[in-house]
């Protein structure tokens, strides 16, 4: 690990001058991924700014729904009642998430901007457009079991492995941003970007950029969401394949629903072509194997992954008729 | 020597479930592992590693790594020790030829090439970041299917490799069943929860090192060789383990680097491997390509097996998985062929793993035998019965203690076996499908000479000393236990100290010989100190024994008493003081005779196994697993217990998920982490229940004691894949059993 300087803020503004100041300052907040990077050799900041005095814990309710703040525990998220009573997906998302310990560390804000798990992204001595951009993709032709399905490019084909992310995007989770030019809020589905030719960008914040909150606006099809998720064991993995699904269905017709998809592309995925399957049709076995079909179109394997776009069918399927009650 | 005959009052703690005594010390913190060791202001050494796997070093720049505050020397090529080759062998057990750092040439990705030594373990990991080393590469080759050298080894650690007897071509041709498939196993790495650590110090020209090695004799006789010392002028201290597995059992580079980087410096130096290098730089479980052949009759009996072992090894070491060892001696089989190969790749030498060969041995022939029920329509219990060896097939000699038919009927009956439908998808759950399947487990018992010391003091200790080792399994508990049975004292009153080399000479900690081989001779060396303590309580003047037959004597609560007047006693610490020599102490030994030219040594089990799949989602996990094992008598049940589902635990990581991948272009292992390489976690383990079928195998030492170490893994494989055709009527012959496996399967039906 190279010698960094350390420093606790006092309030978002000093925390973002901070780092207005340093181009290679990072913010910090549980550490539990910014600090294993840096272990690897991957991150290499100057300085580190420990968020984790600003008041930006609170899990409180507002007239439209519920606001989580950015340094909120993904314990603490996973554990409050409107959450788990609102929004059942990002509770099990939670709970399906790292382990109890790490849970009790790693803040929501921190778990939106991980990084991927792609071996060669943190092994410094492999190839890596995102690490080392023009290097190459070493996993490619390479060892890509893990890697996505959808949504990569030449340049990099790694997924993205927050699981809340997924369940968020199910829920039109809103980001909110304390920028430069001061707050604004990004939908999630627009927070993280794809790889294209520029794999070292992750998401639209710019350097400095404080997420402060993380806004859940309430809806029937929120209250009726679920998040499955398939992995090799049954705790403390990734998901190679995850669904999160909310449906709202009334009068045995589907009038909401969001389908989004985790361990499949390079940022959390959300399955339009699913979820206009479902739109407005009725809530039968039917519908849900025609969207979750639907769910796979434009997916493309490489080798080693290719068994990814099988379980992103029958895991779609799945959570669709636990959602839509015909299990 | 009877075991029973001339022994002492016992307070009968051989057996009991008594709680490690070294466990307050573990979780206190108190217990000092290699890492640990009490040395003032050592340097900290960080291994950097080779980045290719065939080539050479063209040229390292040392200067960035030398700039960083704290950084005190690099260790390379160009200032190591010189060291001679170091070819394997039992008394220098060395698993690679060449020395660390000897030249340019680099054999394999991950070899080390440097290490940077520094005031502290940060800046030598930031040095060791930053040392620029550029390599000439040559296409390496990766891969055992058409590698350039492949070898037939004639023997392998003194047994038969390429066994044979019968005519099993002919038989296999003529039988009425014929099975014929190939079963891969991957590569696997040990993970023990302690990596290996090495802390050296010179000190006068005796080198002393703190290592986590499961053999401290072993660890010293390589140091001893390679810097041209005496062995006494090398002492090597490995008090506790976090367990080896193996990958702690044979020498590797690391320590000799450490030894190398104190004697640069004159320093005391301390190198721990980091996680990741523990996947290339202790060894690891060769992959297996197995292709078995059985022929049998239309009831199941076994005619001929011929079993092709592939397997890897390095351009710089020889170790062979010998898989078709359990082939040769498991099952009653007129013709067997058994052929071992290994492909030479450029690749680290791989080693003995938690039943080198047996593991995955069992998981192919295991499979086959079930392949076989299904073909002849019989119950798959029916048909391992239908096979057992009364005789071990191998030898033809009768097997010392075989309880293997018990094993069977103990483990059906605890497991409800007779109510499994024959056919597969006959059982379900809920929306899951279920299934059982059985396995044989085997470990053939070892057991090699070793010595023990033990001390009465005056103060009334009872001190036990080997240079045996602890991996966590129980040594030191079970050595008390066996010392306080033969001295009548409270085995938590003992003080046990092992792993170290200067102690009376035990064997490396591997071949699940251990017990069978420290034990007698901690007991031997007890009945000496007991004896010796006899005979001056006898003949002392001031002895309320005086006087009296050692036959009229025996042993209380840390003394000795009479056994007609139970109030005539006295204490060890008082007959010491009455001896006038200070102390007691008796050096007992014990080792095998010549019963192995009569009999066959062996354990063996049964493994059963429940699980669920999720067909839809390909999810399979295990839900219920029972292992019913013959093992002689059991010195401790709660660590015997222990032990088993521990194997058990590993038996199902090594089914559904334990895999060591490595680029398949430049040999890096890309798993080479915990996220990675996954082991089973708590939520993946069900019920385990564990049954020992105690039988003393007295013919083989007087404790009755066989190894316990290794068995546990054996079978449990074959028994998950079992149950997993049983449960979907799909095979799978590949380990490990993923969703991606299981999903190709159903479309193939
Ligand atoms: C062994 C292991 C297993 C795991 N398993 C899972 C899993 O199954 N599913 C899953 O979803 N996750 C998993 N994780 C990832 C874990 O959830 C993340 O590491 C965690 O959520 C990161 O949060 P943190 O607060 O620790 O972030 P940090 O490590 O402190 O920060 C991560 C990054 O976010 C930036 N950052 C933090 N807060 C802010 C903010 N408010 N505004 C702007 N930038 C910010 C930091 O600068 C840094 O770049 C696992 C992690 C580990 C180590």
């Amino acid at each position: 690990m190279n010698a960094f300087r350390y420093a606790q803020a006092r309030d978002a503004a000093s925390a973002m001058a901070a780092l207005a100041a340093d181009p290679r300052a990072r913010y910090i907040a549980g550490g539990t991924n910014v600090v294993d990077l840096m272990k690897e050799g991957v991150e290499r900041p100057s300085l580190l700014v420990d968020i984790t005095q600003l008041p930006l814990r609170g899990i409180d309710r507002t007239a439209t729904g519920v606001r989580v703040g950015a340094l909120a525990l993904m314990s603490d998220v996973a554990d409050h009642p409107a959450i788990a009573r609102d929004y059942p997906v990002v509770a099990q998302a939670l709970l399906a998430s790292a382990s109890p310990q790490l849970r009790n560390m790693a803040t929501i804000g921190g778990n939106l901007m991980q990084r991927t798990r792609c071996a060669y992204f943190r092994d410094v001595s492999q190839h890596c457009n995102k690490r080392a951009p023009g290097t190459g993709c070493a996993a490619i032709s390479g060892v890509n079991r893990r890697h996505a399905v959808v949504g990569g490019s030449e340049q990099c084909i790694c997924t993205h492995a927050s699981d809340l992310a997924v369940a968020l995007l199910s829920v039109d989770a809103i980001v909110h941003v304390r920028g430069r030019a001061g707050e604004r809020t990004v939908p999630l589905e627009r927070f993280h970007v794809l790889p294209g030719s520029t794999p070292q960008r992750e998401t639209v914040l710019e350097h400095g950029d404080l997420i402060t909150a993380v806004e859940l606006p309430a809806s029937a099809a929120a209250r009726n969401s679920y998040y499955l998720k398939v992995r090799d064991r049954a705790s403390y993995e990734f998901a190679l394949v995850s669904v999160a699904a909310a449906l709202n269905v009334a009068g045995g017709r589907i009038r909401a629903a969001r389908v989004a998809l985790g361990g499949v592309a390079p940022t959390p995925w959300r399955a339009h072509a699913a979820e206009a399957a479902l739109l407005g049709r009725p809530a039968t076995g039917g519908t849900f194997a025609a969207a979750a079909e639907a769910a796979t179109r434009g997916m493309k394997g490489y080798g080693q992954n290719d068994f990814k776009i099988v379980l992103v069918r029958r895991a779609v399927n799945r959570a669709l008729q636990h959602v839509g009650a015909i299990a | 020597m009877s075991a029973t005959a001339e022994r002492p009052a016992t307070r009968g703690f051989v057996g009991l479930p008594i709680d490690r005594v070294d466990g307050h010390a573990k979780v206190t913190g108190a217990a000092r592992y290699a890492a640990d060791a009490p040395i003032a202001a050592p340097l900290h050494a960080t291994i950097v590693q080779a980045t290719i796997a065939c080539g050479r070093i063209i040229a390292i720049d040392e200067r960035a790594t030398r700039a960083v505050e704290g950084v005190v020397d690099v260790l390379t090529y160009h200032n190591a020790t010189r060291i001679p080759a170091l070819p394997f062998d039992f008394t220098a057990p060395s698993s690679e030829e060449l020395a660390p750092l000897q030249s340019d040439e680099i054999k394999y990705d991950g070899q080390h090439v440097a290490a940077v030594i520094a005031e502290t373990f940060e800046a030598a990991r930031a040095g060791a970041a930053l040392l620029r080393v550029e390599y000439e590469s040559r296409a390496p080759e990766l891969s055992p299917g058409g590698a350039r050298t492949v070898e037939q080894p004639e023997q392998w650690f003194g047994s038969d490799a390429q066994p044979r007897r019968g005519d099993p071509e002919r038989a296999f041709e003529a039988a009425g069943v014929r099975i014929d498939q190939t079963y891969t196993t991957p590569i696997e790495n040990h993970n023990p929860l302690e990596p290996s650590a090495t802390v050296a110090e010179w000190r006068d020209g005796e080198l002393i090192v703190h290592d986590s090695t499961q053999w401290v004799r072993g660890t010293r006789a390589v140091l001893a060789k390679s810097f041209g010392l005496d062995e006494e002028k090398v002492r090597v201290i490995a008090p506790y383990l976090g367990g080896g597995f193996g990958c702690k059992g044979f020498f590797w580079p690391h320590p000799l680097i450490a030894a190398m980087a104190a004697k640069l410096t004159n320093r005391p130096v301390k190198l721990v491997l980091t996680r990741e290098q523990m996947f290339t730089s202790c060894g690891y479980r060769s992959e297996t390509r197995q292709r078995l052949r059985l022929g049998a009759t239309r009831d199941g009996r076994l005619q001929a097996i011929l079993h092709d072992v592939l397997g890897t090894s390095s351009r710089v070491g020889t170790f062979v998985e010998t898989a078709g060892g359990v082939t040769a001696m498991l099952f009653d089989v007129p013709n067997i062929a058994v052929t071992h190969s290994i492909a030479r790749l450029d690749v680290p030498t791989p080693t003995a793993m938690r039943a080198p060969g047996e593991a995955p041995g069992s998981f192919a022939l295991g499979c086959a035998l079930d392949e076989l029920a299904s073909a002849c329509g019989i119950d798959p219990l029916d048909v391992l019965r239908r096979n057992h060896a009364a005789v071990d097939p191998s030898s033809g000699l009768p097997f010392s203690s075989k309880h293997l038919l018990a094993c069977y009927e103990r483990g059906a009956e605890a497991f409800g076996w007779s109510t499994r439908p024959q056919a597969p998808r006959a059982m379900r759950d809920g929306g899951e499908l279920v299934g059982w399947g059985v396995a044989t487990a085997t470990y053939p018992a070892l057991r090699s000479p070793a010595q023990a010391r033990v001390v009465l003091g005056a103060d009334g200790s009872v001190d036990v000393a080997s240079a045996t080792h602890d991996l966590g399994t129980g040594m030191y508990t079970i050595l008390a236990q066996i010392a306080a049975d033969e001295l009548g004292v409270d085995p938590r009153a003992i003080r046990v100290r092992i792993g170290d080399s200067s102690f009376p000479i035990a064997p490396v900690a591997g071949g699940s010989m251990s017990s069978a081989s420290v034990g007698p001779a901690v007991q031997d060396a007890a009945r000496r100190a007991y004896r010796e303590a006899i005979a001056i309580a006898t003949s002392a003047g001031g002895s309320p024994l005086h006087g009296l037959g050692e036959d009229e004597i025996e042993a209380c609560d840390g003394g000795l008493r009479s056994k007609r007047e139970p109030s005539r006693a006295i204490a060890y610490g008082e007959i010491v003081r009455l001896g006038g020599s200070g102390a007691i102490e008796a050096l007992g030994s014990a080792a095998p005779g010549d019963e192995g030219e009569r009999l066959s040594f062996h354990s063996f089990g049964a493994q059963f196994v429940e699980v669920r799949y999720d067909e839809e989602l390909a999810r399979l996990r295990v839900s219920r697993a029972l292992g019913v094992f013959d093992c002689g008598r059991i010195l401790n049940a709660k660590t015997a217990r222990s032990q088993m589902i521990g194997g058990i635990v590993w038996g199902i990581g090594m089914a559904l998920m334990e895999e060591t991948v490595r680029d398949p272009r430049a040999g890096a292992v890309v798993t080479n982490n915990f996220a990675d390489y996954h082991v089973p976690v708590n939520a993946d383990i069900a019920a385990i229940d564990v049954l020992f079928v105690e039988e003393p195998d007295l013919a083989f030492n007087p404790l009755g004691v066989r190894g316990i170490g290794e068995i546990g893994i054996t079978g449990v494989a074959a028994a998950i894949a079992n149950a997993v055709y049983h449960a979907t009527g799909v095979r799978l012959r590949d380990l490990p059993i993923v969703p991606e496996k299981l999903l190709a399967a159903q479309a193939a039906v």
